[in-house]
């Protein structure tokens, strides 16, 4: 009888994962920190055509792509002369599931059934989840989906219990979770017993998929507007929805867009806490995933991370709750458009950079997620109310994650924060050398990390010798 | 107590960690927590409450736990209505 205990289904990490993916990391690997990333993502086999196909066979891709009229010119009543960008969303709630994690999902259902997997278990509360179970009820393969849902109380998450329903209407065995990093040792005992295939976040099947979504909005905004989008924003968590935008964009050639990520702050609050758990009012697009995964991407459920956002994030907005409330409210009565918050972070951002940007240029939020019941914002804010979260109107600086949600009085005080992007590079860096110490890093792993970061290999010698000098 | 029939759609739970047994570097208020999977299923042979059972999944796989639920139920909502969001949007209509 094999050993179930913690430290020993661990221990069977790499074993595991080989077998669920039919896919050796060994092959990429060079050192501790650097593997060849580029021949990884080619060596999946598909090609934007490909996947292009894959995606239209299961209802994923070809979303509308909609100008925010009236949201634009609230923004212009506040912004400077010669100001205020035109604001649009990319509506990937029209995609199967409900949003653009359909194109996440959908290349590993592919992948899975090619390879005669009898079906696929993923690890993920958010709507990966109904995005694997809806992408392999149409493959005809079993999905088993793994969600921390409940707190010691045994209180569930509203938005996380909406997406438990989704995975089970869809047709999967749902596994909830009470509070706690123990999902991967859950998900890795699954992959063991069961010999389903990984549908991990972060394989390069995953974030191909989503590459066509930066195609898309790179073609459409060519075709009405005759030239490149200035700023595309991305909610940014796991880090996947950036890379795999970024990536469509460089494909599609639009090398001189900003890449701007953008997440609610959360800072303060802890992920692993059971009492924090349900004092977030958002369950992902928040700094508790968006900052470790740009910091280290490879803390994940699989041996490196195909979802490396600093290689292409150019800058990062934070946002706080009642922030995105707000402009989620305006986005319904404006817009007539009712949405999730996942999309509606970003779209909270794109107001702060609209202000800031030239009238004549535009700026993208490259995603919307479906809304309902436990997702919907009221939901969230009534949830918020019931765990002693003090909600009230006022001036948005003054929210206090875990403890405050300030609705904004009027748009002109969303204004959200900048991040230092060279401080998030720092802490990469640290982190690479908690990995493999510096003075075995080889001039691959200087060239690794450089193009990881978004800089050249002098900047990273100089930023490492002013780290180990302190 | 009332017996469960066999083939009823019911919602277990089982301990997969005790406090003792679980990952390392938690916080305190997580660690003093078992680690707790709750899972639906249909009854595979009649039960009461409170009973070690086995249900099978959607999917039609087999687990084992404390049964707790009887038709387990989806509640979620929309909730209480927020005030404050009401007069987002409308100003100057």
């Amino acid at each position: 009888m094999r050993d179930m205990s913690y430290a020993a289904v661990m221990a069977r990490k790499n074993e595991i994962m080989k077998a669920s993916m039919g896919m050796d990391y060994n092959d990429f690997i060079q050192s501790p920190i650097a593997f060849d990333y580029e021949r990884m993502m080619r060596e999946t086999g598909y090609g934007l055509e490909d996947i292009v196909r894959i995606q239209t066979e299961t209802k994923v891709g070809h979303t509308p792509l909609y100008e925010l009229t009236r949201l634009t010119e609230e923004v212009r009543k506040f912004a400077g002369t010669g100001k205020g960008a035109t604001i649009l969303v990319k509506d990937e709630a029209a995609n199967a599931s409900g949003s653009f994690k359909a194109r996440r999902a959908s290349i590993s259902a592919f992948e899975a059934r090619k390879k005669g997997y009898k079906g696929l278990a993923a690890a993920t509360s958010g709507n990966y989840g109904a995005a694997v179970a809806s992408q392999a009820a149409m493959r005809g393969l079993k999905c088993i989906i793994l969600q921390e849902v409940f707190d010691s109380r045994g209180i569930g998450q509203p938005e996380i219990v909406e997406k438990s329903r989704a995975c089970e209407a869809y047709g999967a065995e749902v596994q909830r979770l009470s509070v706690g990093p123990e999902l991967f040792y859950q998900l890795l005992m699954t992959l063991e017993n069961t010999g389903f295939f990984n549908a991990s976040l972060y394989t390069p099947f995953g974030i191909k998929g989503v590459e066509t979504l930066g195609v898309e909005v790179a073609e459409q905004v060519r075709q009405r507007y005759g030239k490149n989008p200035e700023a595309v924003v991305i909610t940014h968590a796991g880090g996947g929805n950036l890379t795999g935008t970024a990536r469509g964009l460089l494909a599609a050639g639009c090398d001189k867009t900003r890449v701007v990520a953008c997440s609610v702050d959360l800072g303060g609050l802890h992920m692993a806490s059971d009492t924090d758990f349900n004092r977030k009012s958002f369950t992902t697009g928040h700094t508790g995933f968006g900052v470790p995964f740009a910091t280290w991407p490879d803390r994940v459920d699989v041996p490196r991370n195909a979802a490396r956002s600093l290689r292409y994030m150019d800058e990062y907005q934070l946002v706080t709750q009642g922030e995105v409330f707000y402009v989620t409210e305006l986005l319904t009565k404006l817009e007539g458009l009712e949405r999730g918050p996942a999309g509606n972070t970003s779209l909270t951002a794109a107001v702060t950079l609209a202000r800031q940007m030239d009238r004549d240029q535009v700026v993208v939020v490259q995603e919307t997620e479906y809304t309902g019941a436990g997702k919907h914002h009221n939901r969230q804010l009534s949830f918020a109310r019931e765990n002693g979260i003090e909600v009230r109107v006022g001036d948005p600086k003054d929210n206090v994650p875990g403890k405050a949600i300030v609705i904004p009085e009027r748009l002109e005080q969303v204004r959200g924060k900048v991040q230092d992007m060279d401080k998030l590079r720092l802490s990469y860096l640290k982190n690479a050398a908690k990995a493999h110490p510096v003075e075995q890093w080889t001039e691959g792993d200087y060239a690794f990390l450089a193009a990881d970061l978004k800089k050249d290999v002098a900047w990273v010698k100089s930023a490492i010798a002013g780290i180990e000098k302190n | 107590m009332t017996k469960v029939a066999k083939g009823t759609w019911v919602e277990i739970e089982r301990i997969l960690l005790k406090p003792e047994e679980r990952a390392p570097n938690l916080p305190e208020e997580t660690r003093k927590c078992s680690y707790v999977l709750r899972i639906s299923g249909f009854l595979q042979a009649d039960a009461e409450i409170g009973a070690e059972v086995t249900v099978k999944s959607l999917i039609g796989h087999e687990h084992k736990g404390v049964l707790k639920v009887v038709n387990p139920s989806y509640g979620h909502s929309f909730g209480t209505t927020v005030p404050e969001l009401l007069t987002i949007g409308s100003e100057g209509k």
